[in-house]
């Protein structure tokens, strides 16, 4: 019996929406396993990584708590992956706007006013896009790739908050400790849920992923993104302007990336330290392709990425799973949805000997 | 200044090029056949860590050597196995390999921080090894040293005198005409791939073998990426590469020893900054010089390909 493979002509959307559903499945059996071969019960930690975090109400408010800069960076670069700009240094633009917000909210400390905290916001905004065109820059004007470049400035933007966090903006009464003063309360975000960490930056973050849905799929910039990338010379054809769109969905992802960052800085860290984000802006690339780049996948995928940090501290608290489990699902699980895609555009058919003339 | 120290200097700066070099060479390797592997950081890292880990447990750094060579190559195969076979963007695929080697890698080093191990045994040739200023440079280096300097001999060697050397770049930039032709494109890209991933593990084992005989989480520090550009810089020439590595291999000592002499009244993090920001102003220049029209990237370079039946 022998197969044959053949391309599909349309590959069918509910394929399509349906394999990252069947990857992360397979991602969990894979995860199980190794979990096995590492000498951890798989059911057990399996429970503690994927069930327990959802059973109480802290695990939950944890849950939306990470979604959200995940959803929020995911949606702004996958408008750039839908074009072919690849931003990858979003952790970096989002270290720029945590510095960006976190520096407005210093300077303001003795100030206490509603407007601090967008104040902030914005800053954190103008922060990570100010990163994220640097890159940018470098494309449109000398066709320089913005995949290094923008990875290359993550270095960079993290070296910087160092810097600031051990001279300048380090807190004099703070007993040496490389982080700045806590920021006054009108600098922080104000709590959803009483006795939780939860704040009002994820109801930010859900209005940001329904306007990116609306932008992406209901104006003419979002069909312009969508054809540079699928077909650009059609879009020099029709005249769209490949600069532009370089330039609006790096300063779209830079922007979005800032803002997440000054919400973790206004929101659970309340001052400035040396690390800001668990990694979130290189998450915020596996939820957008888990997510189909679409804002609504994205969202339920920065759900299940949340799921993986917390489930990985859970783990590491309950049966001892090196923290760095965590990293090795998110991997596994891209590269399983990767493969997964060979499914929607290939058919897998059954050859059958061609019968023979009589 | 005085020659012992010009010397001593050198030393390191060898030190910090060797892991850019040789990750560098296979990277243009694979990137001649036409594929863009983004996973180097998390190849080398699998090298680093297998590399430690294996030469702690048995003594043996042949031992590691080897196994690093293998950890990287064995995920090489699983970006070939999801870019050439089942044609997945090599983009996305290429970072989570890098995502996925930073994962495992700290997982598997969970056990191995902070134990320590001698670095790897330098040449020491009787007469030759203790000759004044070259002896050192030149008879006194350990096997991943030469190995580096004289793989890139043999890469340019194959690549622009052999028939295979032809071949590869022949499916790199035209997998179309390659194919019409009769030549096994996805066989020829698959060994370029592997390539690529022997020469990022053996990167990684001179990381934590010979550059810091240590184990550190996510040790590579970005060299996977400073790489990449070393091959745009290197215009994907062999002999550029080596000018290339060393170029910022320079850099990241010059920067240590300005630290640590304190020659400019600035923070430390600013030295820190800079391999990355050079990089970035290198690839900036490479780009918009008069070397522009010269650059000649592989025209199939990350475009997947898939044989008509």
């Amino acid at each position: 019996m022998a197969f044959r493979i053949e391309p599909r002509r349309a590959p069918p959307a509910s394929l399509f929406y349906l394999t990252p559903v069947l990857a992360v499945a397979v991602t969990v059996v894979l995860g199980a396993l190794l979990f096995a071969a590492l000498g951890y019960a798989p059911g057990a930690t399996l429970y503690h990584f994927f069930v327990s975090p959802l059973t109480t109400v802290n695990g939950l408010a944890e849950l939306v708590l990470k979604a959200t800069p995940l959803a929020m960076i995911g949606v702004g670069l996958a408008a750039g992956f839908r074009a072919n700009v690849w931003n990858i240094g979003a952790e970096g633009q989002l270290t720029l706007g945590a510095i960006a917000g976190g520096m407005t909210a210093l300077e303001l400390i003795d100030v206490d006013a509603p407007w601090v905290l967008p104040l902030m916001a914005l800053a954190g905004v103008a922060g990570g896009m100010a990163w994220a065109a640097i890159p940018a820059f470098l494309k449109v004007r000398f066709d320089v790739s913005e995949i290094l470049t923008s990875l290359m400035l993550t270095y960079v933007a993290g070296l910087l908050l160092a810097l600031l966090v051990h001279g300048p903006l380090k807190d004099p009464t703070g007993y040496g400790f490389p982080q700045s003063a806590m920021f006054a309360p009108s600098a922080n975000l104000p709590m959803l849920v009483n006795g939780t960490r939860l704040n009002a930056g994820a109801l930010v973050g859900l209005a940001v992923v329904l306007g990116a849905w609306l932008v992406l799929a209901r104006t003419i910039v979002g069909f312009q993104i969508r054809v540079v990338g699928e077909a650009p010379a059609a879009a020099r054809y029709a005249g769209f302007s490949a600069p532009r769109i370089v330039w609006l969905t790096l300063l779209a992802g830079g922007g979005l990336a800032g803002l997440a960052g000054v919400f973790e800085v206004a929101g659970p860290i309340g001052q400035l330290v040396p690390s800001i984000s668990p990694g979130y802006g290189f998450t915020a690339i596996i939820v957008a392709f888990l997510g189909r780049l679409h804002p609504v996948g994205i969202l339920l995928a920065a759900l299940l990425m949340a799921l993986s940090y917390i489930g990985g501290e859970n783990a590491q608290v309950a049966v001892n799973l090196p923290r760095a489990a965590t990293g090795v699902f998110q991997g596994l699980l891209l590269f399983v949805l990767l493969a997964s895609d060979f499914l929607v555009r290939y058919r897998i058919r059954l050859a059958r000997p061609a019968r023979a003339a009589p | 200044m005085n020659p012992d120290v010009l010397v001593a200097v050198f030393l390191t700066v060898i030190t910090a090029s060797t892991p850019l070099l040789l990750a560098a060479l296979g990277e243009l390797v694979t990137e001649r056949a036409g594929v863009l592997n983004l996973g180097v950081e998390g190849m080398m890292l699998m090298g680093a860590v297998v590399g430690f880990a294996v030469t702690l447990t048995t003594g043996q750094w042949g031992l590691g050597v080897l196994a690093a060579a293998l950890a990287g190559a064995g995920l090489a195969l699983v970006f070939g196995v999801l870019t050439l076979t089942l044609v997945a963007n090599q983009v996305a695929t290429g970072l989570a390999l890098t995502i996925f080697g930073i994962g495992v890698s700290s997982l598997i080093g969970a056990g191995f921080v902070g134990k320590p191990l001698p670095p790897l045994p330098r040449l020491a040739v009787p007469g030759l090894s203790d000759l004044p200023v070259v002896g050192r440079l030149l008879f006194g280096q350990d096997l991943l040293v030469y190995l580096s300097l004289v793989m890139t001999g043999v890469v340019a060697f194959v690549l622009n005198r052999t028939r295979i050397g032809l071949v590869l770049r022949a499916v790199g930039q035209s997998d179309v005409s390659a194919h019409a032709i009769g030549y096994p494109v996805i066989r020829i890209r698959y060994g370029a791939v592997l390539f690529g991933g022997v020469m990022s593990g053996l990167a990684g084992a001179y990381l934590s073998l010979a550059y810091t005989p240590l184990w550190v989480q996510e040790m590579t520090a970005g060299r996977g990426w400073i790489a990449l550009a070393i091959v745009v810089f290197a215009a994907w020439r062999p002999g550029r590469a080596l000018v290339g590595a060393y170029l910022f291999g320079g850099i990241t000592i010059l920067q240590l020893y300005a630290q640590g002499a304190g020659w400019l009244p600035v923070p430390s993090q600013i030295f820190s900054m800079l391999p990355y920001l050079a990089t970035i102003l290198v690839l900036v220049i490479i780009s918009a010089g008069p070397w522009r029209r010269r650059l000649d990237a592989p025209a199939c370079l990350g475009k997947p390909f898939r044989p008509a039946a």
